[in-house]
């Protein structure tokens, strides 16, 4: 599995977070790589943004890659020229079989959880860019950008 | 700054029930809102159901998943389900869904 995309930006700052994958590190995760965002000043709405879309990914890690195990979540934020934010979450989980057919809203596969399929639909949205790159077996790499207005 | 996860505060009113959530709403917090309030409608099973997220000050989707299971649930028994003035942050996530399309969404300036 390819573990990096190639990010042309200078990186300004960056950080790297590893967590288990327990429920109650979603709110840890979230708080953490805002804290750190924060040094951009960002709106509060783009705070708000990239809190809920490391949420989803952090979930999908513990719901879907790890399940009933636990495993390492990787968080890597880089705060790059130009205001771009940059948020790498890495699982070494189950990975995805069919990651078109995963990024469709309301598509899940974890239906009696009450999941409501809209983790990487909130992702897309809610970031300028989501690249996905999974591998079965092996895991997978969320990476999301976003800009922050000026 | 970490924040507290959601908490759920019940208020009766005839046969209506008011279910107020506070903090955050993730998929952590989510399986003890849901517990709290299941066994609430199990029991009581009232007509009219708001699901008043005015304090929700975060939700991602498994909030979404939350408020669906819950409006499934009070259909299945016959009720009537609302949200009840959602925050901004929960609104937000509500429209991405287009869930104010299947969910009566209220708003009112009267609080619990």
């Amino acid at each position: 599995m390819k573990n990096r995309v190639e990010f042309t930006a200078a990186v300004e700052n960056e950080m790297r977070l590893l967590l288990p994958s327990l429920s109650v590190n979603e709110g840890m995760a979230r708080a953490a790589v805002a804290a750190f965002c924060a040094q951009l000043n960002p709106t509060a709405l783009e705070l708000a943004d990239i809190k809920c879309a490391v949420s989803e990914a952090v979930t999908n890690c513990i719901v879907h890659a790890y399940r009933e195990s636990i495993g390492e979540i990787s968080i890597g934020v880089k705060l790059c020229e130009g205001r771009l934010i940059q948020i790498e979450i890495q699982d070494k989980g189950c990975g995805i079989a069919d990651v078109k057919k995963a990024r469709e809203p309301l598509f899940t596969t974890d239906a009696e959880g009450e999941r409501s399929g809209m983790g990487f639909t909130v992702m897309e949205n809610f970031c300028d860019e989501m690249r996905v790159q999974s591998r079965l077996g092996r895991g997978t790499t969320v990476i999301l950008r976003k800009r922050l207005h000026k | 700054m970490l924040k507290r996860g959601g908490t759920v505060e019940f208020v009766t009113r005839g046969d209506t029930l008011i279910v107020k959530v506070f903090g955050e709403i993730d998929h952590h917090s989510a399986a003890g809102v849901r517990k709290g309030i299941d066994e609430k409608l199990s029991r009581e099973r009232p007509e009219k159901v708001y699901l008043e997220l005015s304090a929700v000050e975060f939700m991602d989707s498994s909030g979404l998943g939350l408020m669906m299971g819950r409006f499934a649930l009070v259909k299945q028994y016959g009720g009537s389900f609302a949200v009840l003035d959602p925050s901004e942050a929960v609104l937000k996530i509500m429209r991405l869904a287009g869930m104010e399309r299947m969910i009566t969404v209220l708003r009112t300036k009267s609080k619990i």
